[in-house]
Order: C-alpha cells, then sequence, then structure tokens
C-alpha cells in the first residue's frame, strides 16, 4: 500500500501538571512515495513527539491540532481501533532502542508471528516462512534459530535489523524508522545504514528517518526537515540543506559538526544559549535569543515560512527569496 | 534446567531437617517431658518409664531427630499418644479436605483476583479501577476467620443457603462442594485483594516498558498485549506471592476448620497441641513442610519456565 503522507499546521501538546507543553507548533510536512524524508534536531526539538503522533501512539495527555493526513484520511481525527488497524498494517514503527523493543519472555518468532496479525490471510507456518525469508533479507543468517532465540541472546545490532525486519513483514505504505542508530556502536551503525540503503531501493512506500544525528541523514534521506523547539525551521532536498542552509539554526548545528571540520580544533564549537521553555513558547522567533543575526522584529513578530525554491524552505526574518 | 531443579531440590531437604531441628528444640526446650504431660500427675512411675522408653525419650535428642527421620523415610511417623493409630493414617485422612479447602481457595483467589488486576490496568483511572482498589485493600484488611464467622452466620445460620459444619457427606461430591463454598472463600477473599492489588502494580509498571509500545506500534489489540504481553512478565511476582501465601493460607486453614468444624489438617494440629500429642504435632508439621517446600520448588521452577532470563542465570 503506497500513499502521500502531509502534516498540515500540525500541533501537539502535552497536558501536566504544571501547564501545557507545547512539544510540536504549527508543523508542515509533506512526503510521498519512493522518499526517504530525514528529520533532524536536537533532543527535546519535537522530531519524536511528529512520528509518535503519525504513527498514533501519543500518551493519553497529548492534544493534537491540525491534520496528518495519510492517503486522503486525516489520522488525528480517526477513533482510537480505527487508527490500531493502521498500526502495523500500512504504518509501521521501528523503535528507538532495540535493546528493549522486544518482549523479553517471547522468542522472537513468536513475536513476529504476533506482528503480523493483520494478515488473516496467513497461516501461522506461512508467517512464519515469511519471516525466516525476511530475516535472512536483513542479514540475518541462521533464521531457523533465531527465531527460537529469546532477545536477550541476540546481539544489539541483530535486534535492531529484526526490528526493520518486523516492520518490514507488514509491508507498510509509511515506515518510520525512530532513531534507529542511536543505541548502537559505529560499527553497528554503518551496518544498519548499509542495510537501510539496500532496502530503499526495492521498496516503493515512505520512509521517514529520525536523527540526531546529521551524517545517518546525509547518507540515507532525499529531503530533510531541520526541526528546532517544536517548530520546523527549515526544509528541503538533502543536498541543499546539507550545502546551502539558509536558516541561522541550521548553519549552527552544521558548524557543530564534527565530521565536517576540516581542520583539529581545540575546542568544539558549540551553540550558545539553551532551548526555550515550551510551556511558554516565545510569540517571536524561537530561535531568536541564541541566533548571531537577531534583529527587532525576531523577538515580537512570528517569522513567515519563506519558499526559496520548489522544495526549500526556511522559517526566518533574516531569509529572503533570491 | 536441570542443575537449577536439583539445587532448589537440595535446599528444600535442607529447609526440611532445620524445620524438624528446631520442632525437636522446641519440644526439648518446653519444661516438663511430653510423656509426664500426656499422662497427667496422677501417673504411677512404671508407667511413665513404658511411654518414655516407647516415645524414645530416654535416648539423645539428635539421636530421636535421626531416628524420626529414619522412620519417616520408611513411611512411618509414630503413633498417637491416644488413639495409638499411626500419626500417618490419621495425616493422610485430614490431608485431603486441607488440600482441597487450600487450593479450592487459592484458583478462586486467582482466577477472580488475576483478572481483576488487569481490568485495573486496562481501565486505569476510571470509577471501575477505584472500586476495584477500595474492595481489595478493604478484603485484606479483614481477616479469615472474622469472614468465616459472618458469613457462617448469614449463609448457614439465617439464610439457610449452604451447611454450617462440616465437610460434607462422605462419597457425596455435591454435598462436599456446598460445605467447601463457605470456607473456601473465607480464606480467598483476602487473596483476591492480595492477587488484584500485585497484578495491578507489577502489570502498571510493565505497561510503560518499550516492548509494549512496539507491540501496540504493530497494532495488536489491547486484551492481547495484556494478557499475552504484560501478564506473563507481571505474573511472575504474583507466582512468588501466592507461594510464599500457601502457608498463610494453610494456617488462616487452621482457623476457618476450626469455625467450620471441618476435619482437616488444621483441626488436627489444634487438638494436637492442645493435648500435647507431640508424635502428631511431628507428624503433621513434617507433613506441612513438605508439601510447603514442594510447592516453593514448583513455583521457582514455574518462573524458570516462564522467564527465560532467570532460566539463564541459573544454567549451570
Amino acid at each position: 500500500m503506497t500513499g502521500a503522507l502531509a502534516a498540515h499546521d500540525l500541533s501537539v501538546r502535552y497536558e501536566t501538571q504544571h501547564g501545557a507543553v507545547h512539544a510540536l507548533r504549527h508543523v508542515d510536512i509533506e512526503a510521498h512515495p519512493g522518499e526517504v524524508i530525514g528529520i533532524v534536531g536536537e533532543s527535546g526539538c519535537g522530531k519524536s513527539t511528529l512520528v509518535t503522533a503519525m504513527a498514533n501512539l501519543l500518551p493519553p495527555n497529548a492534544r493534537i491540532d491540525g491534520c496528518i493526513s495519510w492517503n486522503g484520511v486525516d489520522l488525528a481525527k480517526l477513533d482510537a481501533h480505527r487508527q490500531r488497524l493502521l498500526r502495523g498494517d500500512e504504518i509501521a514503527l521501528v523503535s528507538q532502542d532495540p535493546m528493549t523493543a522486544f518482549n523479553p519472555v517471547l522468542t522472537i518468532g513468536d513475536q513476529l508471528v504476533d506482528f503480523q496479525h493483520h494478515r488473516r490471510d496467513l497461516g501461522r507456518a506461512q508467517k512464519r516462512a515469511r519471516i525466516a525469508a525476511m530475516l535472512g533479507r536483513v542479514g540475518i543468517s541462521d533464521a531457523e534459530r533465531r527465531m527460537r532465540s529469546y532477545p536477550h541472546e541476540l546481539s544489539g545490532g541483530m535486534r535492531q535489523r529484526v526490528a526493520i525486519a518486523a516492520a518490514l513483514l507488514t509491508d507498510p505504505g509509511l515506515l518510520i524508522a525512530d532513531e534507529p542508530t542511536t543505541a548502537l556502536d559505529v560499527t553497528m551503525e554503518a551496518q544498519i545504514i548499509h542495510l537501510l540503503r539496500e532496502l530503499r531501493r526495492e521498496y516503493n512506500g515512505i520512509i521517514i528517518v529520525v536523527s540526531h544525528h546529521l551524517g545517518v541523514i546525509a547518507e540515507l534521506c532525499d529531503r530533510v526537515y531541520v526541526m528546532y523547539a517544536g517548530e520546523v525551521v527549515e526544509g528541503g532536498e538533502v543536498d541543499a540543506i546539507f550545502h546551502d542552509a539558509r536558516h541561522p539554526y541550521t548553519q549552527a548545528l552544521l558548524a557543530c559538526d564534527p565530521a565536517r571540520f576540516h581542520e583539529r580544533l581545540d575546542r568544539l564549537p558549540t551553540i550558545p544559549g539553551s532551548l526555550p521553555n515550551l510551556t511558554q513558547p516565545p510569540s517571536g522567533c524561537v530561535y531568536a535569543p541564541r541566533c548571531d543575526r537577531a534583529f527587532a522584529p525576531c523577538n515580537t513578530i512570528a517569522p513567515p515560512l519563506v519558499k526559496l525554491s520548489a522544495s526549500h524552505i526556511a522559517r526566518c526574518h533574516a531569509v529572503t527569496t533570491p | 534446567m536441570l542443575a537449577y531443579a536439583v539445587k532448589r531440590i537440595g535446599l528444600g531437604l535442607l529447609i526440611l531437617v532445620l524445620v524438624m531441628v528446631a520442632m525437636y528444640a522446641a519440644v526439648f526446650l518446653v519444661p516438663g517431658d511430653p510423656a509426664s504431660v500426656a499422662l497427667g500427675p496422677r501417673a504411677t512411675p512404671e508407667l511413665k518409664r513404658l511411654l518414655i522408653e516407647r516415645m524414645g525419650l530416654d535416648q539423645p535428642v539428635w539421636w530421636q531427630i535421626v531416628e524420626f527421620f529414619r522412620n519417616a523415610l520408611t513411611g512411618n511417623l509414630g503413633y498417637d499418644v491416644w488413639s495409638n493409630r499411626p500419626v500417618s493414617t490419621l495425616v493422610m485422612e485430614a490431608l485431603p479436605n486441607t488440600l482441597v479447602l487450600g487450593l479450592t481457595a487459592l484458583a478462586v483467589a486467582l482466577l477472580v483476583g488475576v483478572p481483576l488486576g488487569c481490568l485495573s490496568v486496562m481501565r486505569r483511572g476510571t470509577l471501575a479501577d477505584a472500586v476495584i482498589g477500595v474492595l481489595s485493600v478493604g478484603v485484606i484488611a479483614v481477616p479469615s476467620f472474622v469472614v468465616a464467622i459472618y458469613s457462617l452466620l448469614l449463609f448457614a445460620v439465617t439464610l439457610r443457603w449452604l451447611p454450617a459444619i462440616g465437610a460434607g457427606e462422605a462419597g457425596d461430591i455435591a454435598s462436599q462442594a456446598r460445605a467447601l463454598v463457605l470456607p473456601a472463600a473465607a480464606i480467598a477473599l483476602g487473596w483476591i485483594g492480595y492477587i488484584a492489588r500485585m497484578v495491578r502494580a507489577s502489570m502498571m509498571e510493565v505497561m510503560g516498558e518499550p516492548h509494549i509500545r512496539t507491540a501496540r506500534s504493530f497494532g495488536l489489540p489491547e486484551w492481547k498485549i495484556v494478557s499475552k504481553y504484560a501478564l506473563r512478565i507481571a505474573i511472575i511476582p504474583t507466582i512468588s506471592l501466592v507461594a510464599v501465601g500457601l502457608g498463610s493460607i494453610l494456617s488462616s486453614a487452621v482457623f476457618v476448620e476450626a469455625v467450620f468444624a471441618r476435619p482437616g489438617i488444621g483441626k488436627l494440629i489444634t487438638d494436637a497441641v492442645n493435648t500435647r500429642n507431640y508424635p502428631v504435632v511431628m507428624g503433621t508439621v513434617l507433613i506441612m513442610t513438605t508439601i510447603y517446600v514442594s510447592i516453593t520448588i514448583a513455583a521457582d521452577l514455574l518462573i524458570a519456565r516462564l522467564d527465560p532470563r532467570v532460566r539463564d542465570v541459573f544454567r549451570g
């Protein structure tokens, strides 16, 4: 099943005892079949909230405004039952930490059979055969034995492969990988990235990759959205973002990536200041307090979304159309 | 798994020996020898000497213990001081009644308590959750002999729905089942509360774990997540609780059997203690400890069966 995904003016807030936390504000993104979309930003920027909203897995204290349209259906307005029917069928999630993502007391095979429960047309033996084939495809040798293993008997990299296999088994139109390599060491990370690159060649749905790691995004994605403090501040083709970033935050973020240093530095560069308090988001630009190019309107007026090219957008007063 | 089982069983046997040593030490420390207590103040010295010899009380205590275990291995638990019947026969007559009572109570407690705990979690924060919570604490707080007396007054005396005393006619299952309802309910009630609380607490913890989110992200129905993915982990503390609690179930059987005048181990022990019938006390304690230790071992093995991580820790 393939289709288009779009979020329009999407806001999510969490109701807490200390007031509402506005984790996501007025987010607009879109993705088309065959595309790999990256979402990048530092911890707490709302990237996980965004994909959790797409997977309909927000906690009960979350309130959604705006719309998430999937194949013309607004996911935010579906009832819990219809949402559940989409999960694990059209929408699949590869979660953050492969160490804790699987049930520790059930075998891998047992869980992967259960995860195909939307496929009522298949018997148990057929489901197990699909698992064995899929485990082979993600590079796990000895699939039959691995299916009888418990999660703790597998290494972290192997579990992440199993998690990817589980998501692919459901044949989803939208595959969300939330920090797929964050919990892994560098070697495993490289292997998983390699695997995802392989897989995207034969997959024609949408893949969304969330990461705070710029390298992962650059390796895997066609387009990327940069998020800061619950807002999308810039979006565009990977080339445009990495070589022609226009938003001051994106520029600062790229300047801080050690992989891009050309010479040895005595100190790692940082962005001075800290994230704004999301219980009372500022009326102006969220990045203004930390921005070295901020001027008068930045503190009071919300910046417009500037369309720099067909796909390149930036939300900033200092950016002007060429 | 086998090495683990052998280890657990060896430990169980050690516990049995220690319990019996403690029992003999207690009898040894109680003032007055069992023979004169049993025979009363007006017994002749010859009679007393005869009984002392027959009970083996002239031997050193450690030898008495060795003899006790040697006899126990051949199925001989000694003789009732009063009726001279073998203790093993007395225990075997009383045991089925108590086991049926205890196991029925436990089964009822699990069958009601576990689903209530699950329901609490699935409806957390709602009125149903609050009602189950309050009722659970309420029934835990009421001692089983109080429930026994009031339920006896209400259902047996006032309403006359169920028999007040006894264990039912021998050979008549229906009458035995009717006699079982009130005593079993009296014991089970508090345990329903315990188990519901326990299941709710451990289930709440498990439901917050990331693998539950994974199961949800694949659209598994909530009942399946609760009953298969969460309960298998959340039930483990409850199994330990129930295994340990069986001791307290059997000891509450002592009161409940007294209230309902049910023949059983509880009644056998109470009567034997009251009449200083030490061979019966020793034999019954040995049997009860054996049952208790076996159940604890069974629970540990069941936990190892349910949780592969426990299995691996004890492997080798």
